[in-house]
């Protein structure tokens, strides 16, 4: 039981991560029905950026607590991300957009190689490390064993919960979030009716940014260590997590990000962790054959 | 045709919020509107009707920027009557639109859908029905109030933390939108999701959204199609008080000439991408050329019909 409830602890802070992920990838295909193959990479430069920042902090301000230093890094991690992203929507996806549908695919493909070879030039191939931030946790007896609920784990979900609430109302209760569930519909309409199609495309690519800046102070939090090809396993979970939840679906991003983490935790307590991914990706695979549009998403129903 | 016989029925000159002039669109080898002028007078109701493929749509794409005329010139006049000078001098300098009274002069022909939709307040609705349906009724014409109350919300960032200027922004648009809603008796039904409604308040409700965005021309293409008698007269009533309430000037294609007839001030009849008769209801209901396209009768027989009047 207590080996269960540890796993399960560990699942849901891999599945938080996977999940803020996953919002970049589904809010993009929503808007503009297009995957984001860059976004993992986008993840991984906004770990590097995160520990570049939390070094310089902490060597400026030697004195400045733990918390603050981590706050202060994760509000300019988000936003020096989001403005890459920003950039890589204006300079490699907005020029192609009346093209046809695989050209800014393609592009996202190149722009994926690129920031991963830019930041092996620019950091080096080598890991890049921190000591641990944060240490310690709760003990916690149930039954006959314990189960450990690091300060970490906690900070990891209560951060993502937070976000996911903020960006939550975001999209249900602004007037941007209005023009992006607008566009999501009818882009054309949404334009006639003085919605600036355009800025609300770039804006969903800075919070979709913003979220994968979150996962990846989290990131640098849980593990310390980072290397320039540590975007590419964390995007496919991520992609995966967003098709399995129902790609276009918020929440969907987020139950299918949590469901993976869970599988891929799961699968390698009880049975064998060489097989993790294997188990993730067919569980991906049989929930497509039987319910083809993820678990949240809506069937592409086109009327006769 | 005789010149005569295009200006019958029309009363003195009105002053006109759009003109187009010599309008022509080609597409290939097919001609689809040749040489087309007409004026949609301010705060009037005109129908373009016309036999199935006459050229009422692609009339309806040039003005709204949807396609790119091949020839001629479509100005929107928003600024009051001294606005013919401001069309001369812009045909003849690269410009697209220019300031003229509380409005302007727009050539719509050099403009983009979006930009027509934005600056030169044409709101359009298509023959298919295009609301966001998964989203509420209330948000849908809140949304087409998007643009000044993203100013008013200083882009979102004041509205999260809950400014003052940001609801009270939102409180306006809220109250604009009800007004509407309660205007096609569909208040009780704001927090619904659109698709959720029937056919005709789907499409009451598109008109509506089309007015949140603020229009001096409002262009309805086949507002009745699918609607049953109840549902037409409903819809009668809605764009006679668009008109009456809001002195926005409507320009309409509708085959249903239930609805034609009983709330156009002026119609234009179009056969093969030409304009075959222009003026009063009353006026085109009698006229020969009109029966004749609508009946398929021959020339001939026009000409006969045609003598018989006028002698």
């Amino acid at each position: 039981m207590d080996y269960f409830l540890q796993q399960l602890i560990n699942g849901l802070t891999l599945g938080s991560v996977y999940g803020l992920i996953a919002i970049g990838y589904t809010m993009v295909y929503g808007i503009i029905g297009m995957i984001n193959f860059a976004h993992g990479d986008v993840f991984m430069l906004s770990v590097f950026i995160a520990l570049i920042l939390f070094l310089l902090i902490t060597s400026l301000f030697g004195g400045l607590a733990i918390a603050v230093a981590l706050v202060l890094v994760l509000i300019i991690a988000m936003a020096l991300t989001a403005l890459w992203s920003w950039a890589i929507e204006r300079v490699a996806y907005r020029p192609l957009r009346g093209s046809f549908r695989l050209a800014p695919l393609i592009s996202a493909i190149g722009m994926s190689i690129f920031l991963i070879n830019f930041v092996q030039l620019v950091q080096g191939p080598r890991n890049k490390s921190i000591p641990p931030i944060i240490e310690g946790g709760f003990e916690i007896q149930i039954g006959s064993g314990d189960i450990t609920l690091s300060y970490k784990q906690i900070l990891i979900i209560l951060t993502t919960a937070v976000l996911l609430a903020a960006f939550w109302f975001i999209v249900q209760k602004t007037s941007l979030g209005r023009a992006q569930r607008a566009c999501e519909q009818d882009r054309k309409m949404a334009s006639l009716l003085g919605i600036d199609v355009d800025r609300t495309i770039s804006l969903t690519f800075v919070m979709g940014a913003a979220l994968a800046a979150v996962a990846g102070v989290l990131f640098m939090v849980q593990y310390g260590v980072v290397n320039f090809s540590d975007g590419f396993v964390p995007g496919i979970k991520a992609f995966t997590a967003a098709v399995l939840g129902g790609i276009g679906s918020l929440p969907g991003a987020v139950i299918g990000g949590l469901l993976i983490g869970l599988i891929e935790v799961f699968w390698s307590a009880y049975f064998s962790i060489d097989y993790k991914d294997v188990a993730a990706f067919s569980i991906l695979a049989i929930t497509l054959i039987f319910m083809p549009s993820g678990i949240l998403g809506k069937p592409d129903v086109e009327k006769v | 045709m005789g010149q005569a016989a295009m200006n019958t029925g029309v009363g003195p000159a009105l002053e006109p919020i759009l003109r187009v002039e010599h309008l022509t669109m080609r597409f290939g080898g097919l001609l689809a509107v040749n040489d087309l002028s007409f004026d949609v007078a301010r705060g009037q109701i005109t129908a373009l009707i016309g036999p199935n493929g006459a050229g009422k749509t692609t009339v309806f794409n040039c003005i709204t920027g949807f396609y790119k005329p091949t020839s001629g010139r479509v100005a929107l006049m928003s600024g009051g009557p001294q606005s013919d000078p401001a069309i001369a001098a812009l045909t003849d300098s690269p410009g697209r639109s220019q300031r003229v009274g509380r409005g302007g002069v727009y050539l719509l022909e050099r403009m983009a859908d979006s930009e027509i939709a934005a600056q030169a307040k044409v709101a359009r609705t298509f023959q298919n029905i295009r609301l966001f349906t998964g989203m509420t009724v209330l948000e849908n014409l809140i949304v087409a109030q998007h643009n000044w109350l993203n100013h008013a919300s200083g882009y979102s960032v004041l509205g999260l933390v809950g400014a003052k200027s940001f609801r009270e922004a939102e409180a306006k648009a809220v109250e604009i939108a009800v007004a509407w809603l309660d205007c096609i008796g569909l208040k009780g039904r704001a927090d619904d999701p659109a698709g959720a409604l029937p056919y005709g308040d789907q499409r009451r409700l598109e008109i509506v959204r089309a007015m949140c965005t603020g229009p001096v021309l409002l262009c309805l293409d086949e507002p009745a199609a699918g609607l049953n008698p109840r549902e037409s007269a409903e819809l009668n009533e809605l764009l006679l008080s668009i008109r009456d309430g809001n002195g926005t000037s409507l320009l309409l294609i509708e085959h249903d000439m239930s609805v034609v007839m009983e709330i156009s001030d002026h119609i234009v009849v179009l056969e093969y991408g030409k304009k075959i008769s222009d003026g009063t209801p009353d006026y085109i209901k009698n006229d020969p050329k009109v029966i004749a396209a609508y009946l398929g009768v021959e020339d001939e027989e026009v000409d006969e019909a045609e003598a018989e009047i006028e002698g």
